[in-house]
């Protein structure tokens, strides 16, 4: 895998990066006059990683994920996702992203939904069908592919976003805190099903959260920032193995890398003060 | 609610049948066709059986079925004795009247309460209850005109609006052929759908935007009566005139609601779409245009029943002998009120089931919006 040149990437130190940025920043201008939203970010995410960004709201956590989509364009630094800028990844399809609600068109059923960018995209119907099949089946909604979002419960609706963002089978993976909405029981079950499905796609995921114990036991990598500026304060490893299972939530282990995002954390603020 | 107490309704129906038996005959000496006795007792006797029966009655559904039996079995027989003796009523009759219309009322107040369980149930109900408030609505103007002999230039009773229109068939179908199938029809489609079309092109043109739509909302407010007789000057008195009228009417709802409900999906909808490399006409079809449909079908109801006042206001201005308009101001000109009643039927039934139809189709294309499934967004 490490052998293959990557034709495309001239730049790019690391044939493994799927998401390089470089002094990164972004400026918006709004009414109040401009506003630092993110700062010399400096950061490299490999395939296969799940890296979640951590920190407290106006951190610029969102818009770091919203600049790998094309959401946003930065106004400083260079970032490359695949070896391409990103305006030419998203027009490459080479992200699926999950956002904060599952944003599901209420007019279309839910395979209809998840069926979406398939459509979009304009692969034949037989391969929808399938794909369509596959993804549902991956976060267990089987037999409810006829129903329409508003007759689903949140939890659901969101497992469902997640299940259009993999049908379009990309390797990376933007999520923007798609349980913060949810409650604690379905936010563990579904975080389970999450490490579940990453382990079995070897998919790259960027994740955004504020849970300490989500990120903490989802990520390989936990990258903590902090506010006024958005920036980069902490990259913790995580050393927790492959498999976990929800008690590993107790572990010393575990509870010493959720120490460490707190204190980092804390630091971020404490520049304020 | 209780259904077998004493109701207001119903005990003031028992008194107004207590003194209209003190205050007989029902109609003045001279009338030419007298009630006889037995008519008088008859609907006294419907009046106050039924009124009684209706609270010793076991369900909810048996005393409303009474009720509705004695209510209208009376008006029937008040009806059908006045007629000939138009104008000859005296006090007892208005008293009978108004306790069996006290009946229909208590009648609709117990079938409104009713929860029934099957689906078929509430659907009658649903249907039941605004046939009977129509009918007494009915029943009461023919009633009161005849009874009180109201002048027939001021108001006719419907009975004769009702002869008048199966009279006068042929008449009517060729002013409705005239007016709705040709004018309002054609202006309705061609102004709704340039509305939209202008609404998509400003939408993706930027300059249009700008400019169209301030320039727009004026051309809204012109007066109808000022634009009418200029585009029969531009399109002749036949009926492309009307329609003229028409689109200058529908055009703007329909271009102000599709801008509206263009903007109304959400940032995260569209940002989706983005993130899919979508392309502008992908969005519109996939996501935009569902999203509008609730502001579409909202212009589409309020322009069916525009159209048809531009196109028969616009008749006034000059017409080919044919058209409700032009009906409308002819036949009033010559004292047939019955007429004109006739053709206002005709009109607020064609724009009934105009509006329903569009309605219908808004109901089956919007059913997953939280207004039309009752549910939360």
């Amino acid at each position: 895998m490490l052998m293959t040149v990557n034709q495309a990437t001239a730049t790019s130190v690391n044939q493994n990066a799927v998401v390089e940025a470089r002094k990164l920043g972004l400026t918006f201008q709004t009414n109040d006059g401009p506003v630092r939203a993110l700062s010399d970010v400096n950061l490299t995410i490999n395939k296969g990683e799940f890296v979640s960004f951590i920190g407290p709201s106006g951190c610029g956590k969102t818009t770091f994920l919203r600049v790998i989509a094309d959401l946003e364009q930065p106004t400083e630094g260079k970032i490359s996702i695949n070896g391409m800028t990103p305006e030419q990844a998203r027009q490459a399809r080479a992200y699926g992203y999950v956002f904060q609600a599952a944003a599901l068109f209420p007019w279309r059923t839910i395979e209809s939904n998840v069926g979406l960018p398939l459509e979009i995209i304009g692969l034949p119907k037989a391969e929808q069908q399938e794909r369509i099949k596959r993804t549902m089946d991956l976060v267990n909604l089987t037999g409810f592919e006829k129903k329409y979002p508003w007759q689903l419960s949140g939890g659901m609706q969101q497992r469902a976003s997640i299940a259009r963002a993999l049908a379009f089978d990309a390797d990376l993976l933007l999520m923007d805190e798609p349980f913060g909405a949810l409650d604690e029981i379905v936010r563990d079950h579904l975080n389970e099903q999450l490490l579940r499905l990453w382990r079995q796609t070897n998919k790259t995921i960027c994740f955004v959260t504020h849970s300490i114990p989500e990120a903490v036991y989802l990520s390989t990598r936990i990258v903590v920032m902090s506010p006024r500026p958005g920036r980069v304060t902490d990259v913790i490893e995580s050393t927790l193995p492959a498999e976990r299972p929800l008690d590993i939530r107790e572990s010393p282990e575990f509870l010493a890398i959720a120490a460490r995002v707190r204190d980092g954390l804390r630091a971020g603020h404490s520049y304020e003060d | 609610m209780s259904f077998s107490r004493l109701s207001w309704q119903v005990a003031l129906a028992l008194v107004l049948c207590a003194v209209a038996m003190t205050t007989m005959p029902m109609l003045a000496a001279e009338a030419a066709a007298p009630m006889s006795n037995g008519t008088s007792t008859l609907v006294i006797g419907l009046v106050a059986l039924s009124a009684v029966a209706s609270f010793a009655m076991f369900s909810g559904a048996a005393s409303a079925a009474v009720l509705f039996i004695g209510a209208h079995g009376a008006a029937w027989l008040l009806i059908a004795g006045i007629s000939g003796n138009e104008g000859m009523a005296r006090m007892p009759y208005f008293l009978l009247l108004a306790a069996a219309w006290l009946l229909a009322w208590r009648c609709v107040a117990i079938l409104s309460a009713l929860k029934p369980q099957s689906p078929q149930a509430k659907t009658f109900l649903r249907l039941l209850i605004p046939a009977i408030f129509g009918a007494w609505i009915l029943i009461l103007w023919e009633a009161v005109t005849r009874g009180a002999g109201v002048p027939f230039i001021l108001l006719p009773p419907p009975s004769a609006i009702a002869a008048r229109i199966g009279n006068s068939l042929p008449i009517l179908a060729a002013d409705v052929r005239q007016t709705i199938f040709k004018a309002v029809l054609f202006g309705y489609i061609v102004g709704c759908a340039s509305g939209f079309v202008v609404a998509i092109l400003a939408d993706r043109v930027p300059f249009l935007r700008r400019g169209l739509l301030p320039i727009g909302n004026m051309v809204s407010a012109l007066p109808i009566i000022g634009v009418a007789p200029i585009m029969v000057i531009w399109f002749g008195f036949e009926w492309q005139s009307k329609a003229a009228v028409v689109i200058i009417m529908t055009f703007f709802p329909m271009l102000v609601n599709t801008v509206a409900g263009l903007a109304a999906s959400g940032h995260m909808e569209r940002d989706l779409m983005r993130t899919y490399a979508s392309s502008y006409w992908q969005t519109l079809f996939k996501l935009r245009l569902p999203a509008a449909a609730p502001f579409i079908f909202n212009a589409l109801k309020i322009n069916s029943t525009l159209a048809l006042i531009g196109a028969i206001v616009a008749e006034f201005f000059g017409t080919p002998i044919v058209g409700m308009g032009f009906r409308i101001s002819t036949e009033i000109g010559r004292m047939n009120v019955d007429m004109v009643w006739a053709e206002i039927a005709v009109a607020a039934l064609a724009g009934s089931v105009f509006y329903g139809v569009v309605a219908f189709i808004e109901r089956a294309t919007t059913f997953w919006h939280p207004s039309v499934r009752g549910g939360r967004a």
